[in-house]
């Protein structure tokens, strides 16, 4: 399986999409840092990881499969739901990836600048997920057909 | 009052570009990765630690292990609503927000407070 990029994907989503995106994520990294400060940086840290853009993505997912189909004559389809449901197994990889992320700025951040431990973690966090998508693609139980 | 506004243009970009990765990859399996791609806490640990310095966002990423498990829970129950009880996706991620808070806030509650 070819990872790749397929930018015939941007023109399925409308401008207003983005500014749903841009502003949810805006939203939740202004409120996260609110929250550490007026709670404290043990409360506020657990916001680093609220799913603040999954519920719109996945929304997105499903609406646009649900067009595609209908596009080609097919009025009702759980397609739409079952590739929301794919991008929430990615997700548990990626959260995973993101564990090992959270632990090692909890060792780098007291001992390397900050630019190279939010660097290193990041790459920790690609490996370690893509790792993981890579693992259960090609684990012998896996099924032929999924993503 | 600057600083959130500082924080909200940022972390709008940051989220914003590795949501174009997930739209823009495939297949959507691997896509599914940058659902979870830490996109807010790396705005907010490096500006964090431009403002109140490393130890403070030590604490910070500490917490994110608590916040990661309860997304981890997350994403598993929406693979089994969506993938399995085929429920519609929007109500589906909204509910599934109270399991992520009931983890995060439990482990909150048992481990770090």
């Amino acid at each position: 399986m070819v990872i790749k990029l397929n930018f015939a994907a941007l023109k399925q989503t409308r401008w207003h999409e983005y500014a749903v995106r841009f502003i949810l994520g805006g939203l939740i990294t202004a409120v996260t840092g609110w929250l550490a400060e007026r709670f404290g940086p043990v409360f506020g840290g657990l916001f680093l990881a609220f799913p603040a853009i999954f519920p719109a993505s996945a929304t997105l997912l499903e609406k646009h499969e649900r067009e595609k189909k209908r596009k080609a004559g097919i009025p009702f389809t759980v397609r739409g739901r079952l590739s929301a449901a794919l991008d929430a197994r990615g997700a548990v990889m990626g959260s995973m990836g993101a564990l090992v992320f959270a632990f090692l700025l909890v060792k780098l951040l007291r001992q390397v600048n900050a630019w190279l431990s939010l660097s290193l973690a990041t790459a920790a966090w690609l490996a370690i997920s893509a790792g993981l998508w890579y693992l259960r693609k090609h684990h012998p139980w896996a099924r032929p057909r999924s993503g | 009052m600057s600083q959130l506004v500082v924080r909200f243009l940022l972390g709008g970009t940051i989220v914003s570009l590795f949501a174009l990765l997930g739209d823009l990859l495939r297949p959507k399996g691997f896509a599914g990765l940058f659902a979870a791609a830490p996109s807010v806490a790396l705005t907010t640990l490096a500006l964090t630690t431009f403002a109140h310095g490393a130890l403070w966002a030590c604490v910070e990423a500490r917490s994110m292990i608590a916040g990661e498990v309860a997304l981890a829970a997350y994403a598993i129950g929406c693979v089994y609503f969506l993938g399995v009880r085929r429920s519609r996706t929007a109500p589906t991620s909204l509910a599934m927000l109270a399991l992520w808070g009931t983890v995060a806030f439990g482990l909150y509650t048992a481990l770090l407070r």
